[in-house]
């Protein structure tokens, strides 16, 4: 253990962040605990896939990694340092977003140039002729041309404009990408473009991706690692072979059912997830999942699965804790 | 053939105008403001060259030459206008106080302007207790009528130019506070500005590169709007005889000193009430075609 | 032989732009039968939003619309008066969008919204009405369906939001069903649920489903017909199986690899990818549109395109052999 962890370029122990949610005019205020008790280790050069459904807690986790917000407990780690106790200017050398929508990610008053150098503005890095130099090979990097400097967001197409954030994103040469839907609002032939500059990109600066996406295909085809996030919790992570064809978690293996592959005549799948995904200000008890699991018995339904430790790495489901007396891996 | 045969698609994708040049071309593009823009420009220049332009010293009193008529009534070419009941002459005393009007729209715009913003940006950005306080001195300010303030503090002050200046100043930032705060709700959601501080901007860099250019347009809108505000509330004021206070030539003031004789010499009234209108009126489209062209793009 | 519900000929939807015309749909044909699913697939841009608008007569005044022929089950689209397609939209064919969030008016109950048309089109009480909403809002699932009658829709989820479309869409049993990816905003569990809902609803009530979208996945599941359209043109039609087991035209092609294929796709290749971007259509466009970002593309590519018949499998490429250019690409 202390050994993944020495490897790990981010750690999370134990992160939780709860909001206190007012509502209505003069409701008192309710707990609402977005990220619960997320322990994650991404080793350096690894792609960690963060899947879930809208709602999970997978973006407020991203705010936390970036330093947008603080979790209310728990630590996060970039190399062994805790971010808590680095400045914000530190962390911005070390962890960089790439945004979902690249229409609002790009300031639309200022030209790419000042865009993509603002970070080494920010940071007193170089002079006018540094930035312009750094600017025009970062650009090369992510396959714009030099000329684009002088331009606006407005007069590039969504898949130029992701490219600029990407630039932005690396300029700084950061050793973590978070990835927040990066291609969800692309179209499908750019979207592509911009998974293989990903991948590129990756192989060549040595780079760490926490990868959050909703589309499984995608996730599957970057990350080398995947963890599902349900209700704030991570109720299974493991390795990207080892889940998307061992899936442990009765979740998993619906969200898995549910990705629509482009074969014809296999119609539509049935998910048995039942309809409502839970309101997280009143999470269900016992396993947040048990009203939509279809393998959810009375245990299920008063206490919390403990996570177990899988060949490949993690699940919390009480079908596969050996101490449980669910305990039966082969049924789900 | 069509542009379909264009070597280069990386060229052929960024061919699109700039935002400055797609603004250009709407403003010049866009009837009212052109209008509201020449107009304000001309007064402008009258004001700045008042000395120049000017036939007579507007403060200069000729008992000999009272209320003479302008030349459209028969009057003579000495005085175009004529002159008022103390035989100054009427259109040296218009273009004078062009001065005062648009003095005192610029100054206190810019005074309200200041405050407003910076208390309308703190509270979009900021949020919680800062926004509250913010809201509740916004609600504090709108329950206050201006006039009667404005009456109350100029009648224990005594009216000049100066407090008036400043009391119109003080007294209309609530539509820049409440404007402000609702745009910078707006763009601070924005990924770029999330972006900005994940590449570790300090806040004063993200608010003044990242929020003030976007919500710029919104701003000018409402300092045209204030600026006409302000220009009518010291027109008022001087009427009122508690504004500026004579002799200074004032519009506001010079429709006060002829509403007596309205009766019988309605040009009296009708000439600096023309011109106040003219320039409100300017002021408003300019305004009008600000907000019309700047909206596209907010759009996008 | 059955007539077919609708059939559209050589529909051509011109925009007058400053610089010109943009000739945004340039001459379509399709025909759909009762019962039978049409997925029209495309990137941005490619028109297939605006065909779905120019079928239902909701296009704006700017918009020029002209085709040879536009017949719903006898009606006449083209000349009918505003009064009678008023008459047939809601009742005969009902159209739900993409975004629930906004098509929904939040200022009525989802009772008031539900029964609306069917108030309006059919001689029928409230109280029958009202019964009517409630089967159908259980036909689409939703549990509690007469109390969610009294609710607005800010008080439903995104995926309930969408089910309460879809039942409004079926109050009058349409004969055709318009769908502008209604999916596409919703998290891919719900997703999955949604459109196997409409596809089973489909099948019960024999109703005739135009599904427009960008994913192929989902025109793969679902889809008896598909259309690619690319830049106002359909490139490539036929029963799904032909187009997705034998993809003619290049664009098809070109968009069947740039998405990862879980199972086929090796995990962290590098995806197919289009270059270039979609031509602007301001102006006199001629010759195939696509072939500045086609691979194959040659000087005869400028002139007319042929279309290539092969029973109901058609595309438009001077290649006649589009067929043998796919196996070659699947078995490299």
């Amino acid at each position: 253990m202390s050994n993944a962890s020495a490897s790990a370029v981010l750690e999370l122990r134990g992160v939780t962040k709860t909001y206190h949610v007012k509502q209505g005019l003069f409701g008192t205020a309710r707990p609402l605990t977005a990220v619960n008790d997320v322990s994650l280790s991404l080793p350096r050069g690894e792609v960690l896939g963060l899947v879930g459904e809208s709602g999970c807690g997978k973006s407020t986790l991203a705010k936390i990694l970036l330093g947008l917000e603080a979790p209310t407990a728990g630590q996060v780690l970039v190399d062994g340092e805790e971010i808590g106790a680095q400045d914000r200017m530190t962390l911005a050398r070390r962890i960089q977003p790439i945004f979902q929508d690249p229409y609002s990610s790009l300031n639309p008053r200022k030209s790419i140039f000042d865009i993509v150098s603002l970070p080494l503005r920010v940071h007193g890095i170089g002079d006018r002729a540094h930035w312009e130099k750094e600017v025009r090979s970062i650009l090369d990097i992510v396959g714009l041309p030099a000329r684009v400097m002088n331009t606006f967001p407005s007069q590039m197409s969504g898949g130029q404009r992701q490219r600029v954030a990407i630039a932005r994103a690396l300029i700084m040469k950061p050793e973590i990408v978070i990835c927040d839907e990066p291609t969800s609002a692309l179209d499908v032939s750019v979207q592509s473009q911009i998974l293989n500059l990903l991948g590129d990109l990756r192989s060549e600066f040595g780079l760490t991706y926490l990868f959050i996406s909703h589309d499984l295909a995608v996730v599957e085809h970057l990350a080398t690692r995947v963890a599902v996030m349900y209700l704030g919790r991570i109720v299974e992570e493991a390795g990207v072979a080892g889940l998307f064809d061992e899936a442990a978690h009765p979740y998993t293996q619906a969200l898995l059912k549910s990705v629509l592959t482009p074969e014809p005549g296999l119609g539509v799948p049935d998910t048995q997830l039942g309809m409502a995904y839970p309101n997280p200000i009143d999470p269900p008890s016992g396993c947040h999942f048990h009203p939509r699991c279809p393998m959810a018995t009375e245990l299920c339904k008063t206490t919390a699965p403990r996570p177990v430790e899988t060949p490949g790495g993690r699940v919390e489901c009480h079908l596969h804790d050996p101490q449980s007396p669910m305990h039966n891996p082969k049924a789900a | 053939m069509t542009q379909l045969d264009t070597q280069d698609p990386i060229l052929a994708e960024i061919t699109g105008p700039t935002p400055g040049q797609m603004l250009r071309k709407r403003v010049f593009g866009h009837q009212g403001l052109m209008i509201g823009l020449v107009v304000l420009v001309i007064l402008t220049l009258v004001a700045i060259f008042a000395p120049l332009l000017a036939p007579h010293d507007p403060y200069a009193q000729s008992l000999m030459t009272r209320m003479e008529p302008p030349v459209f009534l028969g009057g003579d070419w000495e005085h175009p206008l004529g002159t008022d009941h103390l035989g100054r002459d009427y259109l040296s005393r218009l273009i004078y106080g062009a001065r005062v009007s648009l003095m005192i729209g610029v100054i206190a715009a810019l005074i309200s302007g200041v405050i407003g913003t910076a208390m309308g940006v703190a509270a979009g950005y900021f949020g919680g207790r800062v926004d509250m306080v913010v809201t509740f001195l916004i609600n504090v300010r709108l329950a206050m009528p201006v006039v009667l303030v404005a009456l109350a503090v100029v009648a224990i002050l005594g009216g000049s130019l100066q407090v008036v200046i400043v009391v119109l100043g003080l007294l209309l930032w609530d539509r820049f506070a409440v404007v402000m705060r609702a745009s910078t709700l707006q763009v601070r959601g924005r990924e770029y500005v999330a972006a900005a501080r994940a590449i570790g901007a300090s806040t004063p860099r993200v608010i003044l590169s990242e929020i003030m250019p976007n919500i710029a347009n919104n701003l000018i809108v409402v300092v045209t709007l204030e600026m006409a505000h302000a220009i009518l509330l010291e027109a008022a004021l001087s009427f009122l005889g508690l504004g500026v206070q004579p002799p200074t030539p004032s519009w506001g003031l010079m429709v006060s000193e002829g509403k007596n004789m309205m009766l019988f010499e309605p040009w009296m009234v009708l000439i600096p009430g023309a011109v106040l209108f003219v320039l409100v009126l300017a002021i408003n489209l300019m305004g009008d075609g600000l907000r019309d062209v700047t909206a596209p793009e907010n759009r996008s | 032989m059955e007539n077919p519900l609708l059939s559209v000929r050589n529909l051509t939807l011109d925009i007058p732009v400053g610089g010109g015309t943009l000739h945004a749909v340039r001459g379509i044909d399709f025909d759909l039968m009762r019962g039978e699913t049409l997925c029209i697939v495309g990137e941005s841009g490619s028109g297939k939003s605006l065909t779905s608008l120019a079928l239902m007569g909701l296009l704006g005044k700017t918009i020029r619309r002209s085709a040879d022929r536009m017949d719903f089950d006898g009606t006449d689209i083209l000349t009918a008066k505003p009064r009678a397609m008023r008459a047939l939209r809601g009742d005969r064919m009902a159209m739900i969008f993409q975004e629930p969030m906004t098509s929904l008016n939040p200022a009525y109950t989802i009772g008031d919204q539900l029964t609306e048309a069917l108030l309006l089109h059919k001689s029928v009480g409230r109280e029958a009405a009202r019964e009517r909403a409630i089967e159908l809002l259980e036909k689409v699932g939703i549990t509690a369906a007469r109390s969610r009658l009294g609710q607005y829709p800010h008080q439903l989820s995104g995926g309930l939001r969408q089910r309460v479309m879809i039942a409004m869409a079926l109050m009058c049993e349409p004969e055709l069903i318009i769908a502008d990816e209604p999916t596409t905003a919703l998290d891919v569990t719900i997703q999955a649920q949604i459109l196997r809902l409409l596809y089973d609803l489909g099948r019960e009530m024999n109703m005739a489903m135009i599904l427009i979208t960008h994913d192929l996945g989902v025109v793969a599941r679902v889809a008896d017909k598909v259309a690619v359209m690319y830049a106002g043109e359909l490139v490539e039609t036929g029963p799904a199986t032909d187009v997705f087991n034998t993809p003619s035209h290049p664009y098809t092609r070109g968009l069947l690899r740039c998405i990862p294929q879980p199972g086929k796709t090796e995990r962290g290749s590098t995806l197919g990818t289009i270059p270039g971007i979609v031509p602007s259509l301001i102006g006199d466009v001629q010759g195939c549109a696509f072939r500045t970002r086609c691979p194959f593309a040659q000087a005869e590519c400028k002139a007319d395109i042929p279309r290539r018949e092969e029973g109901t499998h058609m595309f438009r490429c001077i290649h006649p052999d589009g067929k043998r250019h796919a196996e070659e690409e699947v078995t490299a």
